[in-house]
C-alpha cells in the first residue's frame, strides 16, 4: 500500500470539479435487479392488466357457462381448462384479480388508517393516552387474526365490504405498534426539538417534521402486509363469508372446486396458484424494497 | 421478592387486564348495535310481545351497567351463556367439540416447530446454494394459503394415491393431512425467523471458541445453537397459537372434521353471537395463558435476561 501509491487524479483534488469520486458511479451502475424481483414485477404486471382490462388477455366471459364444455382439462383452447359448468378457468382467474387484490388493499387501508390515528395519538399524547393505546393493541393481538375477523363479520354480516373491514381490524395492532414507537422516537429527535426552538407552531412541526418521518417506514410494511391480507380475505371468501358464487373471486373459486376435486384438479390448482404467486411476488418486492430502503441513510 | 416471581406476577396481572379488556370490548361490540340481539333471537317470527318476552328472558331490558356486571360475573364463574341457535350451554357445546381441535392444533404445532428447527439448524450458515434453496422453499410455504394447500394434498394423497381419507376424524390417518396442511405454512414462517436468529448467533465470538476447541459442526449446532434457535420460536409462540386456532376453522371445514372451528364457522353463518363470543374469549384466554407460560420459559432458555 505504501510502496506504490497511485497518483490521485487531479479532478478529485481540485475543488471546482463536478465529477463525483470515481468509485461511486460504477457501484450505482452495478446494482442490477435480482431475478426474483424481475419475475415478481412481471407477474404483478400481468395481474395489473387482469385487474384493469382483463378482456385483453382472454376472449372468454368469466360468468358465461358453456354446457358442452364442462370440466375440460387444460388445452390450447382453454389454457386453464373449464369448470363444472363450462366456464373458462383462465378468464375467471384473470377477472378475479380485481376482487382479491382490491379487497386485500382495502383491508390494509382500514388497518393503516385506524392504526395510524391511534398510534400517533398514543405516541404524542401523555401517559394517560399512551398506555391505554398500548393495551388496546395488546388486546387486539390477543385474539387470533382469523377469529377476530370472523367476530367482526358476525356483527356486520357477510359481504365484500365487511370482510375487508374484518381483516382490516385484525391488522390494526401491527401498524399501530409501529406507528406508536416511531412517533415516540421521532418526537424526541433533535430536528423536532430544533423546529420547536425555531418557533414553528405545533401544527407546522407535526405536518412538516413529525408526520413525514413517522410515515416513511409505512409503505414497505404496508406492501408486505397486502400479501397477508389477500390470504386472509380469500380465506374468508373460501368459508363463504365474502362474495358469493358466481363471483370469480379466487377464494370462492376454490370453495366451488371442492365438489369436483375427485375428477378435476385444474379448477382448484390455478386460482390457488394465482393467490400464492401474488403473495410471493408482493413479499419479494416488499423485502427488496425494505433492504434498499434500510440501506439508504435517512 | 425474587425477581423471577415478581416478573411472573407482573405478567399475570397484565394478562388479567388484557382478558378483562377483551371481554369488555366484546360486550361493547355486542351492544353497539341496538336491537340486534332480539332480532337474531326472534328470527323470522313476528308477533306482538315476542321481542319484549325475549328481552326479559335474556335480561336485555335491564340497564347496561347491570348487564355488564352480570356479564362479567357470569364470565368469572366460567359461564359463557347459551347458544341462541342450539339452545344449549355454550360451554357444553364447546367442550364436546374441543378434543378434535386440540389434537389437530397440537400435532400441527409440534410438526411445524420441529420442521422449522430441523431445516433452520441444518441450513443456517451453510453453502450459498442450500441457504437459497431453503429460503425459497420457506417463502413459498409461508405464502401458500392453508385452504389451497389442503386441496393440493387432497388431490395428491387422497384421490391420486388413496393413502389418506378425504374427510372425517377417525383414527390417526384422518389426522395426517389436516395437520400437515395446517403446519406447513407456519413452518415456513417459523423457519425464516429461526434461520435468521441462528445466522446471527453463528457470527458471535463463542462459536469461534467452540470450533477452536474442536467440537464438530453438528454437535455445535445441537448443543450450543439450538437454544438460540428456540428463542424466536418462543417469541412467536403467541402468534403460532393464534394461527393454529384460526387455521383450524379453515382446515376443519376443508376436511370435514368436527371441532371448535366447525362450531365457530356455523355460529358465524347463523349469527349465533354467544358461541362466537365464547370462542373468541376462549382463544384470547389460551393466548394469554400460553404467552405467559412462554415468557417464563424464555427466562430459562435465555439466562441473560435473569442478570439485571
Amino acid at each position: 500500500m505504501t510502496t506504490s501509491q497511485p497518483a490521485l487524479p487531479d479532478s478529485i483534488l481540485s475543488h471546482d470539479t463536478q465529477v463525483p469520486p470515481a468509485d461511486v458511479r460504477p457501484a450505482r451502475q452495478r446494482r442490477r435487479w435480482p431475478l426474483g424481483v424481475i419475475l415478481a414485477l412481471l407477474f404483478l404486471a400481468v395481474l395489473a392488466i387482469g385487474l384493469v382490462v382483463p378482456h385483453w388477455l382472454t376472449r372468454y366471459d368469466p360468468l358465461l357457462s358453456d354446457v358442452s364444455q364442462t370440466l375440460q382439462p387444460p388445452s390450447l383452447q382453454h389454457l386453464f381448462g373449464t369448470d363444472r359448468i363450462g366456464r373458462d378457468v383462465l378468464a375467471r382467474v384473470l377477472y378475479g384479480a380485481r376482487y382479491s387484490l382490491l379487497i386485500g388493499l382495502a383491508s390494509v387501508i382500514v388497518s393503516l388508517v385506524i392504526g395510524l390515528v391511534i398510534g400517533i395519538a398514543a405516541g404524542l399524547g401523555q401517559r394517560y393516552l399512551n398506555e391505554p393505546a398500548a393495551r388496546v393493541f395488546d388486546v387486539l393481538s390477543a385474539f387470533p387474526a382469523v377469529l377476530l375477523s370472523l367476530f367482526v363479520v358476525t356483527f356486520l354480516g357477510q359481504g365484500i365490504v365487511n370482510i375487508a373491514i374484518g381483516v382490516g381490524i385484525a391488522g390494526i395492532p401491527k401498524f399501530g405498534r409501529i406507528v406508536r414507537s416511531r412517533t415516540l422516537q421521532v418526537r424526541r429527535a433533535n430536528y423536532v426539538t430544533h423546529a420547536v426552538t425555531f418557533g414553528l407552531s405545533r401544527w407546522q412541526v407535526f405536518l412538516r417534521h413529525l408526520l413525514p418521518n413517522v410515515l416513511n417506514a409505512i409503505p414497505v410494511i404496508a406492501t408486505i402486509d397486502i400479501g397477508t391480507a389477500i390470504i386472509a380475505v380469500s380465506g374468508l371468501s373460501f368459508l363463504g363469508l365474502g362474495p358469493q358464487p358466481p363471483t370469480p373471486e379466487w377464494g370462492v373459486m376454490l370453495a366451488e372446486s371442492r365438489d369436483v376435486l375427485r375428477v378435476a384438479w385444474w379448477p382448484s390448482v390455478f386460482p390457488g396458484l394465482a393467490i400464492t404467486l401474488t403473495v410471493i411476488s408482493i413479499s419479494v418486492l416488499g423485502k427488496y424494497w425494505q433492504r434498499n430502503f434500510e440501506g439508504r441513510p435517512q | 421478592m425474587h425477581p423471577l416471581i415478581k416478573r411472573i406476577l407482573a405478567r399475570l396481572l397484565s394478562a388479567l387486564l388484557v382478558l378483562w379488556l377483551a371481554a369488555s370490548t366484546a360486550f361493547v361490540a355486542i351492544h353497539a348495535l341496538p336491537g340486534k340481539i332480539e332480532d337474531v333471537l326472534a328470527g323470522d317470527l313476528q308477533y306482538p310481545g315476542l321481542r319484549e318476552a325475549i328481552s326479559a328472558q335474556w335480561g336485555l331490558d335491564r340497564s347496561l351497567a347491570w348487564q355488564y356486571g352480570h356479564f362479567l360475573e357470569r364470565l368469572a364463574h366460567g359461564d359463557l351463556g347459551s347458544s341462541y341457535v342450539m339452545q344449549q350451554d355454550v360451554i357444553q357445546v364447546l367442550s364436546s367439540q374441543i378434543w378434535p381441535t386440540v389434537q389437530l392444533a397440537l400435532s400441527a404445532g409440534v410438526l411445524a416447530t420441529v420442521l422449522a428447527l430441523v431445516v433452520a439448524t441444518l441450513t443456517a450458515g451453510r453453502s450459498r446454494l442450500s441457504r437459497r434453496l431453503a429460503s425459497a422453499v420457506e417463502l413459498i410455504l409461508a405464502s401458500t394459503p392453508v385452504f389451497w394447500l389442503g386441496l393440493l394434498l387432497l388431490i395428491a394423497f387422497s384421490f391420486q394415491w388413496r393413502l389418506f381419507p378425504v374427510s372425517g376424524a377417525t383414527g390417526w390417518k384422518s389426522l395426517v393431512l389436516p395437520a400437515v396442511t395446517l403446519a406447513l405454512p407456519l413452518a415456513g414462517v417459523l423457519s425464516q425467523v429461526t434461520r435468521e436468529a441462528l445466522e446471527q448467533a453463528l457470527e458471535q465470538a463463542f462459536v469461534t471458541t467452540i470450533r477452536a476447541r474442536g467440537l464438530g459442526e453438528l454437535a455445535l449446532r445441537l448443543r450450543h445453537l439450538l437454544r438460540h434457535a428456540l428463542l424466536p420460536v418462543v417469541t412467536l409462540g403467541g402468534w403460532l397459537i393464534g394461527s393454529l386456532l384460526g387455521g383450524a376453522v379453515i382446515t376443519e371445514k376443508m376436511f370435514g372434521r368436527p371441532g371448535v372451528g366447525s362450531v365457530t364457522l356455523n355460529a358465524v353463518l347463523s349469527q349465533d353471537l354467544p358461541v362466537v363470543l365464547a370462542v373468541v374469549l376462549l382463544a384470547a384466554l389460551i393466548h394469554v395463558v400460553i404467552s405467559t407460560l412462554l415468557d417464563v420459559l424464555y427466562l430459562f432458555i435465555d439466562p441473560r435476561l435473569n442478570t439485571p
